[in-house]
């Protein structure tokens, strides 16, 4: 297992130097140029060319690729072109909020979403079943941005119970931390809460017709015991790879969440950088990322392992 | 500024004339202490105000740095960091001398060498203060507390320059910082002025923080605009950077925030209805919109189809389709904007014409080519101009290939000469505050410099010269004659087509008092109930 998991962190090398290229390539084929950006409107173009100079633009592709690539290696994800501000320092900044807010999120999703897919197999066909996934479907078809919104018009307009926007980080203490963050994580979860909660359902009325759970209920269990120990370890596997799916998702989710609640998260950073082409940011925030998501499909294989005896690598 | 920063700045789009202005919210009595949670118009990423000509980074520096002279409400050049100031052998030879009390952030006093150098690096980036630099022989400290300017040719607007209220602004720096090259952003933030920037508290796409300046010492005269006593009431102002529109109506109205800076218009009716809440003109001669054809590709290199352009352009349905309500718009035929000094209608159009459009389109020889215009959709504003245009163009008989894109796609394709099939392009929209249009020393768009001139690159001998005899010329209704005349070129010439002028209201809670008019948010005089 020890063995398994240092190979497939060793493989992860060369999917990160083609996510690092790839982003690379496809950022300095977007139109834009931050050294026009930053010269201004009175300009001269030599002016913007000593800027480009200054910020290392002129250089040719695989030489710029180079530099920051080894840049990379040695922990340094470089300078914002705008705030002049370590590309580290933001991430810094701005993880805090995206993590807490993904966690959040996910643990709202799983805790609602599976109990809810099990009770819903469980009730198959009944009420009970039916509203269940009106819920998750409804769930799932409304916008984040407008779901927000009527978050915040109820629960922090009309009862004030809530603030609007902002962060607070855990150390400010935990009541102040989660009042700002309950609102954006209901809202980000409410889709993905919906996905889990079909999962489930799908899965679970797979196991559910299996004998050993007939036999289960045969020796008198209790519905609970047979449906929390025998039918969903069993039906886990499609759950889990979806939970690992959606924290990728939920990431990429956070965007909107993230401006609808001014949360001071990543996903504002990488909009905020692209919109105005400061490529160090984007690339250092893309390559974390795709560096995080590569290691939760690694965690998620493993989980595989572990959940059912009978998978080798 | 056209700069990405604009893009929040005029999200919703903005106010009219003095129409909107809601009462002055002067304080009767104001009260000392408290934080303001203030949202800007867009997020704080460069903090060097001589680098970049974004309007936040102007804000920011207004907040740390101080002025030799400002600007008040009635566009009048007053001393700020100026105790005595003069000039001799008519006009050629100034000699500035500090006032008592001014203090750097770090401890030292603020001597002649801080201006000097501040002065040289501002000359380096800003158009006026280049055209300063051109007429200046040379500017030297004479002692710790006087500098001296001498001219090599007559400059009328010396101390305009120096008061100059809008980007770049010459604000005044340590002279170790000034000497930073222009290309290079400064590194320190050490400002002499009535708040301090809190760098270890500054997250770009989220908050800056300042706090008092208690060593700050304040004119003794009123206050108004960038000039006066900038008389410290707030001990920290925060800076929350809310990008949504909806999230910020929401926190002003939950009482999360102070003062938004510019809600966009859909909101202020929304906003006025709010007994809690007021609105507030701070810039009474608001915007001007542009419609810039690129002189040199077809079918704009040619005079008569940019004419077309000049007939067809009806600023009522522009300001209608980018601004929306009737009370914050008005139309306006003065380059140098109306509400300003050089205010005049010569040579403008008397109204639109589309037969005549048509006919000197004809004339102009037209081929059909398509004519491709920049489409910013991400900007209200512009995109509604650049719908209307687009409709027009093509009733008058253009082939348009309107090109949708972001405005940091515009920013960079503008630079672009080349023909519009490889690149380039022959139409764009834009918008500049009334400061920097308001007279022809400042105003980018009316140059006929060619490759040097702002993107668009009219060329034009004739205007140059006129714009050198309006700096050099000293008598008031001399300048005005000569901006009539460079007014009157520059319609003929087409050297853009103004579709309107246009105002921005500031909302706030009605706690917050003394909010000055200003094209810059400045937190001097104000104070929290």
């Amino acid at each position: 297992m020890l063995a398994e998991v240092l190979r497939r962190l060793m493989a992860t090398i060369p999917v990160m130097v083609v996510v690092a290229i790839a982003v690379f390539a496809l950022l300095h084929v977007t139109p834009g140029d931050p050294a026009v950006i930053i010269a201004g409107d009175y300009a001269t173009a030599d002016d913007i060319a000593r800027i480009r100079a200054k910020l290392g633009l002129d250089r040719p592709f695989l030489t710029q690729v180079g530099i920051w690539l080894s840049q990379v290696v040695r922990g340094d994800l470089g300078t914002s072109i705008f705030s002049g501000l370590p590309v580290s320092t933001l991430i810094k900044q701005r993880a805090e909020a995206t993590v807490s807010l993904t966690i959040l999120a996910m643990l709202i999703s799983v805790g609602v979403g599976v109990p809810l897919g099990i009770v819903a197999a469980w009730k198959k066909g009944s009420w009970i079943d039916r509203l269940v996934m009106v819920v998750a479907v409804s769930g799932f078809s409304m916008p984040v941005f407008w779901l927000g919104f009527v978050l915040v018009y109820v629960f922090a307009i009309s009862f004030a119970w809530l603030p609007v926007q902002g962060y607070q980080p855990l150390a400010a203490g935990l009541w102040p931390f989660l009042r700002h963050l309950i609102l954006p994580a209901v809202t980000l979860s409410v889709i993905y809460m919906a996905l889990v909660a079909r999962m489930t359902r799908a899965s679970m009325l797979g196991v559910l017709g299996e004998d050993y759970i007939r036999t289960a209920f045969a020796k008198g269990l209790p519905p609970g015991r047979v449906l929390v120990r025998h039918a969903l370890k069993n039906a886990s596997l499609p759950v889990v790879t979806i939970i690992g799916i959606g924290f990728a998702l939920l990431i990429g989710g956070a965007v909107v969440t993230e401006s609808v609640f001014a949360l001071p998260g990543l996903g504002r950073l990488t909009v905020d950088a692209i919109v105005r082409r400061d490529y160090p940011v984007i690339q250092g925030v893309l390559l974390i990322v795709s560096g995080v998501y590569v290691l939760i499909n690694l965690v998620i294989d493993m989980l595989y392992v572990v959940l059912d005896p009978r998978i080798r690598y | 500024m056209r700069d990405l920063s604009r893009r929040q700045f005029l999200a919703g789009t903005t106010a009219a004339a003095a129409a909107a202005t809601v009462r002055a919210p002067f304080a009767h009595a104001q009260k000392r202490g408290g934080t303001m949670r203030f949202i800007p118009h867009a997020d704080l990423k460069v903090l060097d105000p001589i680098w970049t000509t974004a309007y936040i980074t102007r804000n920011h520096s207004y907040m740390i740095y101080d002025t030799l002279f400002g600007t008040d409400d009635k566009l009048q050049i007053k001393p700020q960091m100026v105790d005595k100031w003069g000039s001799t052998d008519r006009g050629m030879k100034w000699s500035f001398t500090l006032r008592d009390g001014l203090k750097w952030h770090d401890g030292p006093p603020v001597v002649a060498e801080d201006a000097v150098e501040s002065i040289k690096r501002w000359t380096k980036r800003d158009p006026l203060g280049k055209l300063l630099a051109a007429h200046t022989a040379k500017i030297t400290p004479v002692d710790k507390k006087t500098f001296a300017l001498e001219l090599a040719q007559p400059f009328g607007p010396v101390l305009d320059a120096l008061g100059k209220p809008s980007s770049n602004v010459p604000f005044i720096m340590p002279a170790r910082i000034a000497a930073t090259p222009d290309t290079e952003q400064i590194k320190e933030f050490v400002g002499s002025g009535p708040f301090r920037f809190v760098k270890d508290e500054w997250q770009p796409g989220n908050q800056v923080v300042y706090v008092r300046n208690a060593e700050y010492v304040p004119r003794g005269d009123t206050p108004s605009g960038s000039t006066g006593g900038k008389k410290v009431n707030l001990d920290k102002v925060i800076w929350r950077y809310i990008p949504d529109a909806a999230t910020a109506a929401a926190a002003l109205d939950a009482g999360e925030i102070d003062w938004w800076e510019n809600p966009p218009l859909d909101f202020v009716p929304r906003i006025e209805k709010n007994a809690a809440l007021a609105t507030f003109v701070t810039d009474p001669r608001g915007t001007q919109g542009w419609v810039r054809p690129n002189h040199l590709q077809p079918p704009f290199n040619n005079k008569k189809a940019r004419q077309a352009l000049l007939y067809m352009v009806d600023q009522p349905a522009y300001l209608q389709a980018a601004i929306g309500q009737p009370k914050f718009y008005k139309t306006c035929p003065a380059l140098f904007t109306c509400g300003g000094p050089w205010e005049s209608a010569a040579g403008a159009p008397p109204k639109q014409d589309l037969a005549r459009a048509r006919q000197l389109l004809k004339e102009s020889g037209y081929d059909g080519r398509p004519v491709v215009v920049l489409d910013p959709t991400d900007i209200a504003l512009t995109h509604g101009a650049a719908l209307v245009t687009r409709e027009l163009m093509t009733q008058i008989g253009f082939n348009v290939d309107l090109q949708s894109m972001d405005w940091s796609t515009v920013v960079a394709r503008r630079a672009k000469k080349d023909p519009p099939a490889q690149g380039g392009w022959n139409l764009l929209f834009t918008w500049w505050i009334a400061s920097d249009v308001i007279n022809p020393a400042v105003h980018a768009g009316i140059s006929g410099a060619g490759a040097s001139a702002w993107f668009g690159w009219p060329e034009n001998g004739e205007i140059e010269k006129l714009k050198t005899d309006w700096v050099r010329a000293t008598d008031r209704g001399r300048q005005k004659q000569i901006a009539e005349e460079i007014q009157k070129i520059a319609y003929d010439e087409v050297m853009y087509v103004p579709f309107g002028q246009w105002v921005l209201p500031t909302a706030f809670r009605k706690n917050v008092q003394g909010i000055l008019q200003f094209p810059a948010p400045v937190f001097w005089n104000v104070s929290i109930a």
